[in-house]
């Protein structure tokens, strides 16, 4: 047509990275048959220069759509449309849309997809819908939070489909106080501080062109993100603030009084970038007091999971354990938020129903963000990002496990003993074979021999009975389940099998050799399966992965995080990816907590080694993501009683919990758990066997080995 | 312990002959014959995998040796009459109670319930 039609300036290019702000759990997705286009030239004709105009407008709406999102418009009339520049992503909230569309008839749904230029609607009947196509296309409205115009261009869609919306949590270990400050206080409070007064912050004040900012106790130094721990300032914390301390001390919000406080003001469209405070800077708990306005802020886990949180004006966000040391937290830039449009949540996380969202205004935010200076190095349970581990670790010599002689101590201490304990109750969590793994020993022949090292409760002991199967554990009380099953099972070690050379025609390995604490004792691992197998003999191995993410699959053992207590028995039924029952806790530095209180509690019988790991290896925090190959995973034991009938102990958490909560004792196992290419390359080494396949199942690398 | 599971072990103690730690003594203070369903294919392919003069040894030891000969007889896969006294002292005699002793070392192994504790101590590996 030789037409250069312009790209309407209200047209924002599609957002493509802030697809981080939809979660997983949400996906659009439109089924829509392909349909020709209603323009004939005949029809052209007939229109006149606006009308034409618009058309050029809409198909150009309607290509971009497709190109950019994937978005497949049809010419026939049918009950869904959508808006293009009718968006929060470029500026129409909720109820100023909603009202428009409204008077076309009665809206089923109104979708408006986060920091997206455009939204979806259904209603009951296609004629209502044409209503809206003939009012609402190429309709100039003026948006009601600024004086911008922008022009709706309509077309409809075959079907309008989403997700149920899974709520977000917050991040483990943050909290929010509702209504910390009266609006009184609140007003004194913003009066009290004087911007123009202090010169020692004049320099960090102009570094900063994206905020104003103000410290006491101590200068926040920008330049390496610390403090001057030998430098407080004149004066302390401000006088203002010690009631208001006093009330969230005695409140048990925090545990510590801080002594250190920044005092940040944000207009609109102002922010800050995602960081996560100095570990060595400062002590565990963070708070940040909003007031003048309320503002939505940015958590984002490693794994890139990310959680927005509405602040509400006087409230107070405490983060600690997770929150504060993992997930980076910031606040993007804009003069707009995106937040529930319905009363149902005004504070917590958003989550990004399509259905309920709309665009807040943001106001001037004053935080005073209080934080409690660090005297001694962190020793977190992160330490991918504690820079206190990280030079403390360079420095030091090899850790723990790299000594043969600390190596089985470890293992005693924190796999095979914990085994013992949790023998019972690791027993009646284990009950659903995994299908990878049938199907192996299915298809072996007939009266093929086959050995399970490391065989648990016997899940796979009796599932194809033209096998011989025998088991054999490191734990009695695992074997002696096994007995009461009437499988024929014996107690050994994995790297000292009492089975003749060649004598099997297959082994199994599954979720053992990650147990072993040094990369040779898991090649001796791998090496005892080899010499058990007859020339032509297979082993199955499975290891748990670092990888719990794997082309873009998230494992069962991730997924399942936020189950409901009625799913949890289908979670518990798996080895690796369920190889710990109910870990599902609202509040994960409960879980670490508890986690330190019993390491330091329990009597020091395995010698040094527990003293070592104590201080190095990190506590893996159940169902998320690993952020170290070498971990203690807890397992939570329940029942109430151990195997000798004593009862469990009830630990009381730290101050600042609500209440006191009884906890069943917590066990910690060691894991390494294994990258990708590590298991193969491991397997490699060993000239007698050959990889036969790899794969990854669940969370788990997997390997079928054959004995050459 | 079925004589089958014995008939693969052997002992593992440090220090131990090359084939020196084969057949483990079985001294029995519980022996148990259960019934199992008699699969003449499954018998006759275990066979082949067994260390006949182990089996043997290890049946007499127990007062089961069911007329097994201690020599393997030639052509036995249709020799059912022998598969089934193969396939009572495989699969169906059992001990439950006692102890397993290496033949070179004299280490001694508890059976108990049937499971054979064949865990060494550290200095024993």
């Amino acid at each position: 047509m030789g037409v250069v039609v312009k790209v309407s300036p209200e047209w924002l290019p599609p957002a493509r990275n802030l697809e981080c702000f939809l979660p997983s759990a949400v996906a659009l997705s439109l089924q829509i048959s392909s349909a020709e286009m209603d323009s004939t030239s005949q029809n052209n004709l007939k229109r006149n220069k606006s009308e034409k105009k618009l058309l050029r407008k809409q198909i150009k709406a309607r290509n971009t759509l497709m190109r950019h999102e994937g978005i497949e418009c049809v010419s026939h009339t049918t009950k869904s449309l959508v808006i293009a520049n009718g968006g929060l992503g470029n500026g129409v909230n909720r109820h100023q849309l909603l009202r428009l569309v409204e008077e076309c008839g009665l809206v089923e749904a109104l979708l408006m997809p986060p920091n997206k230029p455009y939204s979806f609607m259904k209603y009951g009947s296609t004629e209502e819908a044409k209503k809206a196509y003939d009012t609402l296309n190429g309709k100039e409205i003026t948006l009601e939070d600024s004086d911008q115009n922008v022009t709706l261009y309509v077309n409809f869609v075959e079907k309008v489909h989403w997700e149920d919306i899974i709520p977000i949590s917050l991040p483990p270990g943050l909290m929010m106080v509702e209504e910390l400050v009266s609006p009184e206080e609140e007003q004194k409070m913003l009066e009290s501080i004087d911007w123009t007064e202090n010169e020692v912050i004049q320099n960090a004040q102009k570094s900063l062109k994206h905020r104003r900012v103000k410290h006491f106790g101590y200068e926040f130094r920008y330049d390496n993100n610390n403090v001057d721990k030998d430098k407080p300032l004149h004066g302390g914390l401000p006088g203002i603030c010690s009631m208001l301390l006093e009330k969230c001390l005695k409140q048990g919000y925090i545990k510590h009084k801080p002594d250190q406080l920044t005092i940040n003001q944000y207009e609109p469209g102002q922010g800050i970038p995602p960081h996560i405070d100095t570990h060595s800077a400062f002590e565990d708990e963070i708070t940040s007091l909003s007031l003048g306005a309320e503002i939505v802020m940015d958590f984002k886990h490693p794994d890139g999971r990310t959680v927005a949180v509405m602040l509400p004006q006087r409230s107070l966000l405490v983060m600690t354990g997770e929150s504060r040391y993992l997930w980076t937290h910031g606040i993007t830039p804009r003069k707009f938020d995106i937040v529930h449009a319905s009363e149902r949540q005004k504070v917590g996380s958003v989550t990004p129903d399509v259905g309920d969202l709309t665009l807040n205004r943001r106001g001037t935010r004053t935080s005073f963000t209080f934080r409690k200076v660090r005297r001694s190095p962190c020793n977190c349970i992160y330490p991918s990002v504690c820079d206190s581990q990280q030079s403390h670790q360079r420095e030091e010599a090899p850790s723990f496990h790299d000594s043969e002689t600390e190596a089985p101590k470890l293992e005693q201490e924190y796999v095979h003993k914990v085994y013992e304990e949790i023998a019972t109750h690791f027993s009646s969590t284990r009950h659903s074979p995994w299908p990878q793994i049938v199907e192996f020993l299915r298809t072996l022949p007939k009266g093929s021999i086959v050995a399970d090292i490391g065989c648990g409760n016997g899940k796979y002991l009796g599932i194809n009975k033209d096998l011989y199967m025998i088991g054999c554990d490191r734990s009695q009380n695992l074997v002696d389940i096994c007995g009461e099953k009437k499988f024929q099972a014996f107690v050994c070690d994995a790297l000292s099998v009492p089975v003749r050379n060649s004598s099997c025609d297959a082994c199994i390995s599954i979720a053992v050799i990650h147990h072993f604490s040094t990369a040779e004792r898991r090649l001796a691992a791998v090496c005892e399966l080899a010499r058990l197998l007859r020339p032509g003999g297979k082993a199955l191995i499975y290891v748990w992965a670092m990888e719990q993410e794997y082309n873009k699959q998230k494992s069962k053992y991730l997924k399942e995080k936020r189950a409901s207590k009625g799913k949890e028995e289908e979670i518990n039924t798996d080895v690796a990816w369920g190889l710990f029952c109910d870990q599902t806790h609202d509040n994960g530095s409960q879980d670490s907590a508890c986690s330190d209180q019993i390491l330091n509690d329990s009597k020091d019988k395995g010698g040094n080694a527990k003293q070592v790991i104590n201080s190095k290896l990190p506590v893996h925090t159940n169902r998320t993501s690993f952020h170290s190959q070498d971990v203690l995973v807890p397992w939570h034991l329940k029942g109430g009683t151990n195997k000798k009938g004593e009862y469990a102990k009830v630990l009381q958490l730290p101050a600042g919990s609500k209440e006191l909560q009884e906890f069943s004792p917590v066990f910690h196992r060691y894991y390494h758990v294994f990258c990708e290419g590590e298991l193969e390359a491991a397997c490699k080494t060993l000239d007698c066997i050959r990889i036969q396949k790899s794969y990854y199942d669940q969370g788990n690398w997997c390997v079928v080995l054959e004995k050459q | 312990m079925k004589l089958l599971t014995h008939n693969m072990l052997t002992s593992h103690v440090r220090g131990v002959r090359p084939g020196g730690g084969f057949p483990l003594r079985i001294q029995a203070t519980e022996v148990k014959v259960n019934n199992v369903d008699f699969n003449q294919e499954f018998v006759a392919r275990m066979i082949p995998k067994v260390e006949w003069g182990a089996l043997v040894e290890a049946a007499e030891s127990l007062g089961h040796l069911s007329d097994l000969p201690h020599q393997l007889p030639p052509e036995y896969e249709n020799n059912e009459d022998f598969l089934r006294k193969v396939h009572h002292v495989l699969l169906e005699v059992e001990v439950m109670e006692g102890i397993l002793k290496c033949p070179d070392s004299g280490r001694e192994f508890p059976i108990t319930k049937g499971i054979p504790n064949m865990l060494l101590s550290e200095e024993e590996t």
